[in-house]
């Protein structure tokens, strides 16, 4: 049993805390102020080799390790939660099914450019009467000859709109099921593909959550990710590895805020002393650190697991739960310890509060996870 | 274009402690770093080798643990590294050291050598122009900016009032001030290779063929007596209170320093 991060890993989180402390984390809240999509942040992570670092080298991407990328997500999300979820929205949601069932043609044609952050990638799975309940997706996929044509729509598409090339499910059976679902490669500029209303919300500002409309969009056979009928399987699969990716965000958020509470509870006097004196507030602050440390482990072992092709569907429903849970707890306890300051957009915490609640949410909901998570104890 | 750059793991503070018997620095718990001015240095190399073409080798000398320095330095773009690591090392002053790191550079083809400046923990700014006497080849110091001219340099020097341009014939050495260049980060994937497809070559005194007596405590004649802040020799005064008192008060301290 060794719980220390491998040199390489070390070096990752040392270069890449870096450059967020330095190029992310001072424009985090005119972004949240302004809601404007950080397009500068993708390309200077896209040239630090941050868009594909779990893929390999021959896809463009840093042939890195899983867990390398998920210490990415956390010191990118410490630093700014809007663009640590296009950071694991395009790499874990868009890469990571091309690499796993892309063919080679695929691979070549949209890994490429994904991994090596030229092209930003979105995953398109939840629908306004499809969300928790995912298999009951109304959007259709018919074969005509060489092309299917698709039509329906999707909703809160993070990076929508902003995206290259997305990954998206439509039924081409609804006789089957969750077995009539298949996966497609879908181009931002596939005719009778529209993007449609872009949501205004409470947190993660910076990143985009668009509605994605489909009329009659024609997409070649080729594009066809896996086959007909696998893309449920695909779906879930992928959102198994999104969670750690999705946990790591959350963990950042976490950690952000038991920081800013550390430093402030050392220079905010009341009754003649910092109020870090206080036990109460000692209290608060020993169970933030916990929980932060409990999350990072849970979220690092889940990792770990894929990385070493161990299964994770649990390990990540748990740790994205608990990472998730924690975010909440702890950026609400340092908007209270920050008190009426706390509550302004003088200090971080509200941000961070604001953006850790979606963690609790996406990519399957607190509830979900729970759901996930039973359901591979009692297998019944 | 063969470039060498030397650089120097630093401790990631200015609070380094002294230890009170051999007036050397305490190095342990502190976090390390490349030496800034040595960060400067190595991105001007890389730069050149990506703009002409050519080889970037970086050499530190010091204990095992300087071997991150140099894999961040891979990271960044350098091609190979040699890490100078021997007991006998140890406890160089200024001297010794140059004369250590030119045997090196002796062995390997080089038409720049770039150092930093200076070191934050040392900050004597005496490697750089000790290495180039000990090689026996020119030396630009404080260099802000480089061009390539056919076989030689042309060299943009930085003054306290002002800049020198210096054509200088390769090989030459150059040692690096911040305003040279903004390093860049390392690549992740950089970061990848340093550590599977490239090599920290180790070198030991033997190594380099260099009598035990000429390096390190031994081979070093400076001795340490104390070290203390230089008291600041001059300082600017602000006056303050209306125009009138102001002036009166310039005017008497000019009077006063016979200087009107």
């Amino acid at each position: 049993m060794d719980f220390s991060l491998t040199k390489e890993q070390q070096m990752v989180r040392k270069v890449v805390r870096e450059f967020a402390e330095k190029e992310i984390a001072p424009k985090a809240k005119e972004i949240d102020l302004t809601g404007e999509f950080p397009r500068d942040n993708v390309k200077k992570m896209a040239k630090a080799d941050m868009m594909g670092i779990p893929y390999p080298k021959e896809y463009g991407g840093a042939g890195g390790d899983y867990i390398s990328y998920i210490i990415a997500v956390e010191e990118i999300s410490r630093a700014c939660a809007a663009t640590g979820v296009i950071l694991s929205a395009h790499t874990s949601l868009a890469c990571f099914p091309i690499f796993q069932w892309g063919t080679k043609e695929q691979k070549e044609k949209y890994l490429v450019p994904l991994a090596k952050g030229e092209k930003l990638g979105a995953f398109a799975l939840t629908e306004p009467n499809a969300g928790t309940d995912a298999a009951a997706q109304q959007t259709t996929a018919i074969l005509e000859g060489d092309h299917y044509i698709l039509n329906g729509s999707k909703i809160f598409i993070t990076n929508g709109g902003m995206a290259d090339i997305y990954i998206v499910f439509a039924m081409t059976d609804k006789s089957k099921g969750t077995r009539g679902i298949s996966a497609f490669i879908v181009e931002k500029n596939f005719p009778g593909f529209y993007i449609g209303k872009i949501e205004e919300k409470m947190g993660i500002r910076g990143s985009r959550a668009a509605e994605l409309v489909f009329e009659d969009c024609i997409v070649p056979k080729e594009s066809l990710l896996g086959k007909e009928g696998e893309g449920f399987k695909i779906a879930m699969v992928t959102l198994d590895g999104g969670r750690i990716g999705i946990g790591a965000q959350a963990l950042g958020i976490a950690q952000a805020a038991l920081e800013e509470v550390t430093k402030y509870v050392k220079e905010r006097q009341q009754f003649g002393r910092p109020i870090g004196k206080f036990q109460g507030l000692q209290w608060y602050i020993a169970e933030m650190a916990t929980k932060v440390s409990a999350a990072r482990h849970l979220v690092y072992y889940a990792a770990w697991r894929k990385e070493n092709n161990l299964s994770y569907t649990m390990e990540a429903a748990m740790a994205k739960l608990f990472a998730s849970e924690t975010a909440m707890e702890v950026t609400t306890k340092a908007v209270q310890i920050f008190g009426g300051y706390g509550y302004t957009k003088d200090y971080p915490v509200e941000r961070l509060m604001r953006d850790a609640k979606i963690t609790e949410i996406y990519e399957g909901t607190s509830e979900v996870q729970k759901m996930v998570i039973a359901s591979n104890l009692l297998k019944m | 274009m063969n470039i060498l750059v030397f650089i120097k793991q630093v401790p990631d503070t200015n609070e380094v402690k002294i230890d009170p018997v051999t007036k050397t620095l305490i190095r342990e718990g502190v976090p390390s770093i490349i030496n800034p001015d040595d960060k400067n240095a190595l991105e001007e190399a890389i730069r050149i080798k990506d703009e002409y073409g050519g080889k970037v080798t970086v050499i530190t000398m010091g204990p095992s643990q300087a071997e991150e320095a140099l894999r961040e330095a891979l990271a960044m773009g350098a091609d190979e590294a040699y890490l100078l690591t021997d007991r006998v090392f140890a406890g160089a002053d200024t001297c010794a050291t140059a004369k250590t790191l030119a045997k090196m550079a002796q062995k390997l083809e080089h038409d720049i050598i770039f150092c930093g400046r200076q070191a934050i923990d040392g900050d004597t700014a005496q490697v750089g122009p000790q290495l180039a006497e000990q090689l026996n080849i020119p030396q630009v110091t404080y260099v802000k900016e480089v061009k390539i001219e056919g076989d030689a340099l042309i060299v943009k020097r930085a003054l306290e009032d002002g800049y020198e341009m210096i054509k200088v014939k390769m090989p030459v050495l150059l040692t690096a001030i911040k305003e040279l260049n903004t390093p860049r980060y390392p690549s992740i994937k950089g970061i990848f290779e340093a550590y599977r497809e490239k090599e920290v070559k180790i070198v030991t005194a033997a190594d380099l063929g260099i009598d035990p007596q000429d390096v390190g405590l031994k081979g070093s004649p400076t001795r340490v007596i104390s070290t203390t802040t230089p008291e600041i020799q001059r300082a600017g005064e602000i006056f303050t209170g209306n125009v009138k008192e102001c002036v009166q008060n310039l005017v008497q301290r000019l009077v006063e320093k016979h200087l009107i």
